[in-house]
């Protein structure tokens, strides 16, 4: 039998729907295909006992021929989403054994049409970093290493262990939540394609909080299709998330394939920044190529602000962050720190239990919100905010459907590379992606080539809101132009 | 703006996060690189610029105000640190 963790996941829905193989089967090759794996730190929990009985569940509806759209496909969810009965910790040690009496809606969805759950993936704590290094469980490890070099990489973050899994063949398809990039970043360092769809596009409840106003949840996968297939089962509305838009989910899967003749890709010259990496550079032109040939339209756009998302977001991040983590207080859950009086055990129990990025992030947050720099840091923030999303605006209201952009400035780098003094270095690894969140935008990553050495490297569109299927049709052009990356198997 | 290292610990003690008089300097350090960082904003003319309140043009959805819920005593302290008969036990607030 073939190797049944290769398969993408519409292969695998199509050999459990004509009986080739069972989910359990497909379930169990995952299950060793992890326990061998270990190495790379993917997965902080792993559930073989819910993964069988879900398979052996998914094998006896499908027998009936009750075939929900992932009936017995086997998923790995991000440690950042609550599942019931089943440990989430957001790799936070604040979090300590925290098990759900509930589950989020994401996965409610998912498990409704069959998916089965191997494990919760790492991340970094509380989906604030770039490199999954900040988890509290150490850092997942990228399962791509540069040619000649056994170094060990990171897989970006904060859905690293998501990423990593996937390209690793440790599940089929992954959730990840993406607040500046956390998806789209991990995603191109991986060699796979991820996709944070329009804020609003996917409830938010149940997923722990990191910045309420960018938080959205999203698939990975090794294909656009596939990431089209289980978007499908993410996306919807739910009246628990009050930010979660009522608005039809459409077939994402019969948007791939679909000819991208005509429509307008735009190529904004404010993402050629200095001192870029000409592979990069190159990598950027390729794609353009690409859809040119396909029957695009490329054409140069504006967008004045981008420069300034980046800054705004280490404001708007924050300041939801440190009022979201508030939460965190060694009463009602979680780890608990002794202390003298009721403040000595706030104080000693978010000291021993956040890490130090979470630390910097909550006390950037409490600053800006503090009486008398509201005005100066916050609300000139949020009024930039208003400016990066109307640079969007009218660029999509000269006619163009989607925007092309590098999805990184560079490929995976080593673990503790950028471990420097200096914070700001590591945030730079999101300034292609930041921007789709502060304008609340959908974007998609796309594997497109390799980096000198042999890495690879990911491209991003960008669409308007709502229209997710535009990305894939778009994705999917470079897909089929690029190829599928996969990396060797050392582990 | 920069900050210094009593305003650190008026952060820090305002976040709720205890902090050592050795991590003072260096959280100092972090946080005056991040704000130099944003200070780039600065140059932006925001005059007469709406903050954003909402990404997505909507009307906040609004639920009716009746009971939908409850009776899970035991599951809403199913995780506490220290819970006994369904309260949650935090040290002595009141003298």
């Amino acid at each position: 039998m073939t190797d049944l963790t290769t398969l993408t996941l519409a292969q695998a829905r199509d050999g459990l729907a004509d009986k080739s193989f069972t989910s359990l089967e497909l379930t169990e090759a995952h299950l060793a295909a992890m326990a061998q794996a270990r190495a790379l730190n993917t997965y902080v929990l792993e559930t073989p006992d819910e993964a069988r009985a879900m398979a052996r569940a998914a094998d006896e509806k499908i027998a009936k021929g009750e075939v929900g759209p992932l009936a017995g496909i086997p998923l790995g969810v991000k440690d950042l989403f609550a599942t019931r009965g089943v440990r989430t910790t957001a790799c936070s040690k604040i979090l300590d054994d925290f098990t759900p009496t509930y589950e989020s809606t994401v996965t409610t969805q998912l498990w409704r049409d069959g998916a089965v759950m191997l494990g919760k993936l790492n991340n970094d704590e509380f989906a604030m970093g770039s490199s999954n290094e900040t988890s509290c469980f150490g850092p997942a490890v990228n399962p791509w290493r540069r040619e000649g070099s056994d170094a060990k990489l990171v897989p970006g973050g904060s859905s690293g262990g998501s990423a990593a899994a996937v390209a690793a063949g440790l599940c089929l398809g992954a959730t990840g939540t993406d607040t500046g990039g956390s998806i789209r970043q991990p995603a191109a360092f991986a060699g796979i394609v991820g996709i944070k769809p329009t804020y609003g596009r996917c409830s938010r409840w149940g997923i722990v909080a990191f910045a309420s106003s960018l938080d959205q949840a999203g698939p990975f996968a090794r294909t656009v299709r596939d990431s089209a297939i289980l978007l499908r089962s993410m996306a919807g509305h739910d009246p628990k998330d009050t930010t979660s838009v009522d608005r039809d989910v459409p077939d994402y899967e019969a948007a791939v394939g679909r000819s991208v003749k005509g429509l307008r890709i735009g190529i904004p010259k404010e993402y050629r920044l200095d001192g870029m990496p000409q592979e990069i550079e190159k990598l950027w032109t390729q794609g353009a190529d690409w859809l040119k040939a396909a029957g695009a339209e490329l054409v140069e756009v504006s967008l004045p602000h981008t420069r300034y998302a980046l800054p705004a977001y280490y404001i708007v991040a924050p300041a939801e962050a440190s009022s979201n983590l508030a939460r965190y207080d060694g009463v009602r859950y979680g780890a608990r720190a002794p202390g003298g009086n009721i403040v000595e055990m706030y104080e000693n129990t978010r000291a021993a239990g956040f890490g130090a990025e979470v630390k910097r992030r909550v006390m950037i947050g409490t600053y800006v919100l503090s009486a008398g720099y509201y005005d100066a840091y916050y609300l000139r923030a949020q009024k930039v905010r208003t400016l990066i999303k109307k640079d969007f605006e009218d660029c999509f209201a000269q006619g163009v459907h989607a925007i092309l952009t590098p999805a990184t400035p560079s490929a995976a780098f080593a673990i503790g590379e950028k471990a420097g003094a200096d914070p700001v270095e590591m945030y730079l690894n999101d300034i292609f992606t930041v921007t789709v969140n502060m304008a609340g935008l959908p974007g998609i990553a796309v594997p497109a080539g390799s980096d000198a050495q042999g890495l690879p490297l990911g491209l991003q569109l960008i669409g308007r809101p709502f229209d997710e299927e535009t990305l894939f049709s778009v994705g999917e052009v470079i897909e089929q132009a690029a190829g599928r990356f996969a990396p060797p198997r050392w582990w | 703006m920069s900050v210094d290292a009593a305003t650190v610990r008026r952060i820090a003690h305002l976040a709720r996060i205890a902090v050592t008089d050795d991590e003072v300097p260096h959280l100092q350090g972090e946080l005056n690189a991040i704000l130099a960082f944003v200070e780039q904003l600065s140059e932006v003319d925001v005059e007469g610029v709406e903050p954003m309140t909402s990404v997505t043009p909507m009307d906040m959805k609004k639920r009716a105000d009746a009971v939908n819920d409850g009776e899970i005593a035991d599951q809403i302290v199913a995780n506490a640190p220290a819970p006994e008969n369904h309260f949650f036990l935090v040290p002595k607030v009141v003298e």
